[in-house]
């Protein structure tokens, strides 16, 4: 079964995952924009969405209530507009009502995530980002079991700043520390560290509050020693159009 | 679950909960068949055992929310915090996130260890009436990643409920992981005969957090949970230099008001975004109790009287 993954994904350069312990942190946002700054750099890009029972991806890419088209090949990812350098594939996609509740257990989840991953033609990709549900759970072994042979890049980890001092490290960050625990579980290098929501703007007097306390992600990067990749200033009040910042884009690049 | 017949099942499915499950004709070509045909038949036993484990626990609370990092074990936490400053009153708090669980932290009693005593698992107590239980009481170091699937997060989940020594409670808070699976089938199926009071779900006023809890108010109607009401999280915050106002996850859709209305379920109302919240949670105390003055704290206390007001 997963050498069909393999022959699948064998014209995608690059896998990424996004992942976090913790949820509403922004994997789903850092995943999108990730993939429009890299679109923008000129590289063609796939956003796979296997968060099951809370996809949104389609509605940050601005593509919600689209069907995916069954091809001869397989299933067409959904493409943001005529460019056709930006596709995409979620459960969301597939579910007759938007509300519908996903109310399945791990094997059910395995299976479909495995049909993501042989079943897409995503064609020629430069990079393919992996957008997870919060946890270390069933989606995120099926992930790393079905990519296998394949050897996924590695793994962007999103956190945010809450961390009470450097010694007490704080509830988000002690979900991303399991996570890191978990990428070294299953030997799955990490790219990264992106802090977000690292403070926020008011609009009235321009003074950069931190909401969720400030410094965290850096030091977390430092105690598992992966490298800091970017601090994501300022939560945009943009979260329902898909963000347009490129600063990620130029950190990530930067890192490459 | 009790639907026994699964919507895509083959004409004249037995149901899988039955004894001919895999077995009659019309199960032959069905993916399914193996697994019906092999799994034992049959109620649950243990369902009753936690039925009578908890005969002394008044109200069973669960806080769910299908998005992540809304507030829920920040609710859960702070909601236990404020009940339990009556004393009067025995409240209990179970954490079912076992990839994530934040409420030893929340609660001020991380690295705390459970004891095994004659009568089952001993909770920790944050207070001398208030008692936790967590997954992350059992991990060696609180970094350690519990990498399980389903059928073993499950079975934690039944010994959570089965196990554990609580005596007699007016209120358990069950803190849910975010999601619609295996850890929410598992307690509303264990906790079938026990009976639960209702759902308390929380949400923040963005439509991508919307979207999803969406799913979890068809989740409960779908298992019938009852919903207790929705609590919007971090509704607006206040400059700590200017005192302006404004939205960080700002409400394009209505937010969690309307989206009550549509569901016919209570609004119990909105809680703004407070930095002191989040460090009362990092620190593990109680922040009704120490920014009484913040209208944070004012709002979180109506939300309180009006969720209460509910089971009444």
């Amino acid at each position: 079964m997963s050498s069909k993954v393999a022959e699948r994904l064998a014209s995608v350069e690059n896998v990424l995952l996004v992942l976090s312990g913790k949820g509403g942190v922004g994997k789903s946002t850092v995943s999108v924009r990730l993939a429009r700054s890299l679109v923008r750099l000129g590289y063609r890009v796939g956003v796979l969405d296997v968060d099951l029972c809370g996809p949104s991806v389609p509605l940050l890419l601005g593509v919600s209530g689209r069907q995916v088209h069954q091809a001869t090949q397989g299933w067409v990812p959904v493409f943001t507009d005529e460019t056709q350098r930006l596709c995409c594939m979620s459960i969301g996609f597939l579910l007759q009502n938007q509300d519908d509740a996903v109310v399945w257990r791990g094997p059910k989840k395995n299976a479909m995530i495995r049909q993501f991953l042989s079943d897409v033609c995503w064609g020629e990709l430069d990079y393919l980002i992996v957008d997870t549900p919060p946890g270390t759970s069933d989606e995120h072994l099926a992930v790393i079991e079905n990519l296998k042979e394949y050897k996924p890049n590695g793994a962007v980890v999103v956190t945010t700043p809450q961390a009470s001092g450097r010694i007490l490290p704080a509830v988000a960050l002690s979900d991303v520390r399991k996570e890191l625990t978990f990428c070294r579980t299953v030997e799955l290098p990490v790219i990264g560290v992106v802090e977000n929501m690292s403070g926020y703007v008011c609009p009235h007097c321009a003074e950069c509050a931190n909401v969720f306390s400030s410094g965290g992600g850096e030091a977390i990067a430092e105690e598992f020693n992966v490298p800091f990749l970017s601090k994501q200033q300022r939560m945009e009040s943009r979260l329902n159009c898909g963000a347009t910042n490129t600063r990620h884009g130029a950190a990530r690049s930067s890192a490459y | 679950m009790s639907a026994a017949v699964p919507e895509n099942a083959p004409e004249h499915c037995p149901g899988t909960n039955s004894e001919q499950a895999g077995k009659v004709d019309a199960c032959a070509g069905c993916p399914n068949q193996q697994i019906c045909a092999t799994t034992p038949k049959g109620p649950d036993p243990d369902i009753g055992v936690i039925r009578d484990r908890l005969t002394g626990v008044r109200r069973k609370i669960l806080v769910l929310s299908g998005k992540g990092g809304v507030g829920k074990s920040t609710f859960t936490g702070q909601l236990a915090f404020a009940l339990a400053v009556d004393p009067e009153l025995q409240v209990g708090v179970v954490d079912v996130d076992v990839c994530g669980p934040s409420i030893p932290r929340v609660m001020g009693v991380e690295g705390e260890r459970v004891h095994q005593a004659n009568t089952g698992w001993q909770p920790v107590y944050a207070a001398d009436n208030l008692a936790v239980m967590s997954v992350g009481f059992l991990l060696r170091e609180s970094a350690d990643a519990v990498i399980w699937r389903g059928p073993k997060k499950n079975g934690l989940i039944k010994q959570f409920m089965k196990d554990v020594d609580w005596g007699d409670l007016d209120y358990l808070l069950v803190d849910t992981p975010p999601g619609t699976s295996d850890e929410h089938l598992s307690l509303v199926q264990y906790l079938r005969e026990a009976g639960v009071d209702g759902a308390l779900v929380v949400t923040t006023p963005q439509e991508v957090a919307l979207a999803d809890v969406r799913k979890e108010l068809n989740f409960c109607r779908k298992v019938g949970v009852r919903v207790l009401g929705v609590a919007e999280n971090m509704a607006g915050f206040v400059c700590p230099s200017c005192k302006g106002e404004s939205d960080i996850f700002p409400a394009s859709n209505g937010g969690a008001r309307r989206m009550a209305d549509e569901f016919g379920v209570p609004f119990l109302g909105s809680v703004p975004l407070d930095p002191l919240i989040g460090k009362s949670c990092d620190h593990g105390v109680s922040f009704v109790e120490e920014y009484p003055e913040s209208p944070a704290s004012r709002a979180f206390l109506d939300v309180v009287a009006a969720l209460r007001a509910q089971l009444d």
